[in-house]
């Protein structure tokens, strides 16, 4: 067994054993950790396939990014977790039926299917992988040039994404005391102060000057 | 590849495997969003290796370029799916999927 071979069956076997803890673990803190580990290890694999660029994209952008927003979520939801998962005995039955008869039938295609004699040569064989150059620089060599417009739709995705998380996220809270420096500058001393003479001896209720209600709010001068 | 025994329908194999965990994973975890779109994610990360496999086996970078933009849409989808998710806990205070029936005829 070589050593190639050796690692690629270590690295499928822990992603598919933690792929069966996500869909199956109890806890979905737990399901993010294992989804973290099954694509690091899937990045095994594409450096095993010479895809280096797609390797580290997954551990940047899957790692860093996306199981970070997933355990956000599953940190931040104050749901009872256990109560999600009543179906699950019941559900098992089905779900294994089906995901046996799929992988049957995916199974069958692989065991049966060839790759057609020509194909090699029926290939574009602009896209052929440069014996000397690095994956990411003859991946950037393609995705700039042929498919600049595919890259520019994916960069259009990741926009519309963004501005649509936000705008589904971002909650306008009323009741909130926040500083509004406009209406600050605009305060004159005439609108903001009143001088009243107080007579000695008596309150100022009795000059005309109003205390405000017990919401807190300053004091109103009315009179004089 | 070939010499060292470990062929393209191995890691075909692999992805389907994968792709029917995520398949078994949504049917399991019928009332958590949160496991669903992990499911999801795993169902396109055994998509991406498929292309990727294929890429490499027959020398084309093609399907890594495909890979990268399936790559950006599971990542636009995770977010959009997450800030849907939150915008309805914060509705409803439940994230139960039976519970997402008000546009039921």
């Amino acid at each position: 067994m070589t050593l190639v071979s050796l690692f690629f069956y270590l690295f499928s076997g822990i992603m598919i054993a933690s792929a069966v803890m996500v869909v199956s673990s109890r806890n979905p803190v737990h399901s993010v950790l294992f989804l973290i580990l099954a694509f690091v290890n899937a990045a095994g694999l594409f450096l095993l396939l010479g895809a280096e660029f797609l390797a580290m994209i997954l551990v940047v952008v899957y790692v860093g990014a996306v199981a970070v927003l997933f355990l956000f979520v599953v940190m931040m939801l104050d749901v009872d977790f256990s109560e999600l998962r009543q179906g699950f005995l019941q559900y098992l039955p089905l779900g294994a039926l089906i995901a046996g008869i799929f992988f049957v039938e995916l199974a069958l295609v692989v065991g049966t299917w060839q790759l057609a004699p020509d194909a090699l040569a029926m290939r574009k064989a602009a896209a052929a992988v440069p014996v000397e150059a690095m994956n990411a620089r003859a991946l950037g060599r393609v995705l700039y040039t042929e498919y600049v417009y595919f890259f520019q739709a994916a960069g259009l995705v990741l926009l519309v994404a963004m501005i649509g998380a936000i705008v589904l996220t971002l909650r306008e809270r009323t009741g909130v005391k926040r500083q509004d420096v406009a209406a600050q500058n605009a305060r004159t001393k005439a609108a903001a102060m009143t001088i009243v003479s107080v007579p000695p001896g008596q309150g100022v209720t009795n000059a005309g000057v109003k205390r405000a209600d017990a919401a807190g709010q300053d004091f109103v001068g009315q009179g004089s | 590849m070939a010499e060292t025994g470990i062929g393209l329908a191995h890691y075909l194999v692999v992805s389907g495997a994968l792709f029917t965990l995520g398949c078994f994973g949504i049917f399991v975890n019928r009332k958590n969003v949160i496991v669903i779109l992990m499911s999801v994610e795993l169902i396109l990360l055994a998509v991406n290796i498929n292309l990727v496999a294929f890429s490499t086996h027959l020398a084309d970078l093609t399907g890594q370029v495909f890979a990268l933009l399936v790559l950006t849409v599971a990542a636009a989808e995770a977010a959009i799916g997450l800030a849907i998710l939150v915008t309805y806990f914060r509705n409803r205070g439940t994230i139960a999927v039976e519970d997402i029936n008000v546009m039921k005829g």
